[in-house]
């Protein structure tokens, strides 16, 4: 088996195998530092940022809303995580040379053009659409495809599938070309 | 920063660092294997859970560690992951790899990472209309399936290995 692949990157066998082992490490770490077991997740985190940022103009608002005190607004462990990955993915592109402004993606691009305008709508809304999901269903493909698969959760086994079912059916029609 | 802060930090910069060095941060990535033309996501992400399995049940066993599972709400899991499928083929990210993408320099994840923050807050506002309706239709709370089918999970963990490594050696034969 090949470690590197053709663009630089690594075995994404390996390269998810280490990732496993990040997750064994990281149960060991919370429950010893912390007192309690934490499992990698993001999507919560989008929780705590938008009650952070409403905090800022209507306080009582969000002290006054059932979700954001479940979810408890500060920055936690997941909070620190989640901005780790954005600097862990920052440290490894720019020391292997590849990391890269990219307004417009190429697949997107072949499909909607160079506009950078049509490519922010489409992000910006099948985002709401996403983060409404990922909380409704508690976990995203890290908090349901990762942490809890290893867990052999009943949520995760069912969830896991619906969103790759869900997403290659609108991909197939939003990204292939009718020719 | 409090230890728990930088617990997170730390364990999260190896996370983007791996999921940089897997490629499975970008756009194109994302969409072609939802197009199934590029299996690198399911690669990385099933060799993941293969690994992280063994130790954390094993960790669980010995105490050590406790399982935290998420709810199985018949109505939450369906129509929040078919939404969530939805919304992830239109941008291209989900959310750990859009923050990932923008360390890689890939901006325009700002768009996805900002509709996702306004995305939390409408769940936020609709929480109550949501708890009356879908997420209260059935749910079977925090389940294993090892519990559910009353089958040790060192039974299912060997007979999971074997159904996905069958899956990567037909990848690699069809050069997917």
């Amino acid at each position: 088996m090949k470690r590197q692949t053709g663009d630089g990157g690594w075995s994404p066998y390996f390269a998810g195998a280490l990732l496993g082992l990040l997750a064994i490490a990281s149960v060991y770490a919370t429950t010893y530092y912390l007192g309690k077991t934490s499992y990698l997740g993001a999507s919560t985190t989008f929780v705590r940022a938008a009650g952070i940022i409403e905090k800022t103009v209507a306080l009582e608002h969000v002290t006054e809303n059932e979700y954001f005190t479940k979810t408890k607004i500060k920055v936690d462990w997941q909070f620190m995580l989640v901005l780790g990955i954005f600097l862990g993915a920052f440290i490894s592109s720019t020391t292997e040379k590849s990391f890269k402004m990219e307004s417009v993606p190429p697949t997107w691009e072949d499909r909607f053009g160079p506009s950078i305008a049509k490519r922010a709508i489409g992000a910006f809304f099948g985002g709401i659409v996403a983060m409404v999901g990922a909380r409704m269903a508690d976990g995203c493909p890290s908090g349901h495809g990762l942490s809890g698969m290893m867990q052999l959760s009943v949520s995760a086994l069912v969830a896991l599938p619906i969103f790759f079912v869900s997403a290659v059916l609108v991909a197939n029609i939003v990204y292939r070309r009718r020719s | 920063m409090s230890t728990e802060q930088l617990l997170g930090l730390v364990t999260g910069v190896v996370f983007g660092f791996l999921l940089q060095k897997g490629r499975v941060l970008r756009f194109d990535k994302q969409i072609n294997a939802m197009l199934l033309k590029d299996m690198t996501i399911f690669k990385f992400m099933l060799s993941s859970i293969l690994v992280g399995m063994v130790g954390i049940l094993l960790l669980s066993d010995l105490e050590i560690i406790q399982l935290s599972h998420k709810p199985m709400n018949v109505g939450a899991i369906v129509i929040g992951g078919a939404l969530f499928g939805i919304g992830w083929a239109i941008m291209g990210f989900c959310p750990g790899t859009s923050i990932g993408a923008l360390g890689e320099g890939r901006w325009h994840a700002v768009f996805a990472i900002l509709g996702m923050i306004v995305g939390a807050a409408i769940y936020a506002e609709l929480f109550p209309f949501f708890k009356s309706t879908v997420l209260s239709w059935k749910d079977f709370g925090k389940i294993g399936l090892p519990e559910v089918i009353d089958v040790s999970h060192w039974i299912i963990v060997p007979i999971f290995w074997s159904g996905i490594l069958a899956l990567f050696f037909w990848f690699e034969k069809k050069r997917l």
